[in-house]
């Protein structure tokens, strides 16, 4: 079956959809030959995909040293323990 | 490098604790939010944009989470709920903040816009594994972080660090799940825009199998 065209415009649109699965499997294989023939997009698709992967590794976000100590200081003196 | 700390904990151990508090026990207050530290600093944090208030904010909404405990629903996730508290919580203080400072009122709730446009095609195909302990890159997604505006930021943040569904990121936030999706897309388009040419330069490790495509 051949595959609809779609433009580096709708590419984009959805390609956070794309990420997380959240597109119907037709729209998914037509972005997926898109990106077969499209360098750009390709390089897009992976640039954001490793944005999710950095970001989401949780090595990124440290709680700042002694906020636990701090937090269960506060809450000892405003509710009691 | 110790993997990030993972959170499980039994549902049923966690309504228990709920109902023990709500019964009397305090002591068992910090027990219950412990494993959500984190979580609820994030979430103050992608409002706040600066470690000290966010720690505050965090603080404040653990104490109204405890004040308000007996009116959580028992079928709503306990996480988003305390984030919500957190987000809520820092908006507050944002706005107060805000006035103190300009006498302005809030910052106008504008529409998503149309389509976003890469700035470039910048090929970026691999992370290399170490970078992530690199203090360069931590500086590097703070910046990007702290460029995108709070709407954008706050959407990226529940979700692609918080992990929250699309669902839990609408409540969290109180925006519709349209809107969570169109504010993700927006948000992970420009941060690979403010990452990507960067992994070149200012902390990219390895050989130069890096190329640049630049068409307009």
């Amino acid at each position: 079956m051949a595959t609809i065209e779609i433009s580096c415009i709708h590419v984009w649109r959805e390609i956070s959809n794309y990420i997380d699965g959240e597109i119907d499997p037709e729209l998914r294989r037509r972005m997926e030959e898109h990106f077969k023939g499209c360098e750009h997009c390709s390089a897009i698709f992976d640039g954001a995909r490793n944005v999710v992967r950095l970001i989401g590794d949780g090595r990124a976000f440290d709680l700042p040293a002694g906020f636990s100590e701090r937090l269960k200081k506060r809450l000892e003196e405003k509710i009691g323990g | 490098m110790p993997a990030p700390r993972r959170t499980v904990r039994d549902p049923q151990e966690e309504i228990a604790l709920i109902e023990r508090v709500c019964a009397g026990e305090k002591h068992l207050f910090y027990e219950l939010i412990q494993p959500y530290e984190r979580s609820v600093y994030i979430a103050a944090h992608s409002v706040m944009q600066n470690e000290a208030d966010a720690e505050e904010v965090a603080q404040e909404a653990f104490l109204k989470a405890f004040g308000n405990l007996a009116s959580f629903r028992k079928e709503s996730k306990f996480s988003t709920w305390l984030i919500q508290i957190a987000i809520n919580e820092a908006r507050m203080k944002r706005r107060k903040d805000r006035k103190a400072l300009y006498d302005s009122i809030d910052e106008p709730q504008t529409d998503d816009e149309g389509d976003y446009f890469p700035r470039d095609f910048a090929d970026w195909r691999e992370i290399p594994s170490e970078t992530l302990q690199r203090n360069e890159l931590r500086r590097a997604l703070e910046k990007a972080l702290a460029a995108l505006d709070a709407k954008y930021r706050e959407v990226f943040i529940m979700r692609d660090v918080q992990h929250l569904s699309i669902t839990e990121t609408a409540q969290a936030l109180g925006i519709t799940e349209a809107s969570v999706k169109t504010r993700l897309l927006r948000a992970r388009l420009q941060m690979r825009d403010a990452l990507a040419p960067g992994f070149d330069g200012a902390w990219r490790v390895g050989d130069g199998s890096w190329k640049k495509v630049r068409p307009w």
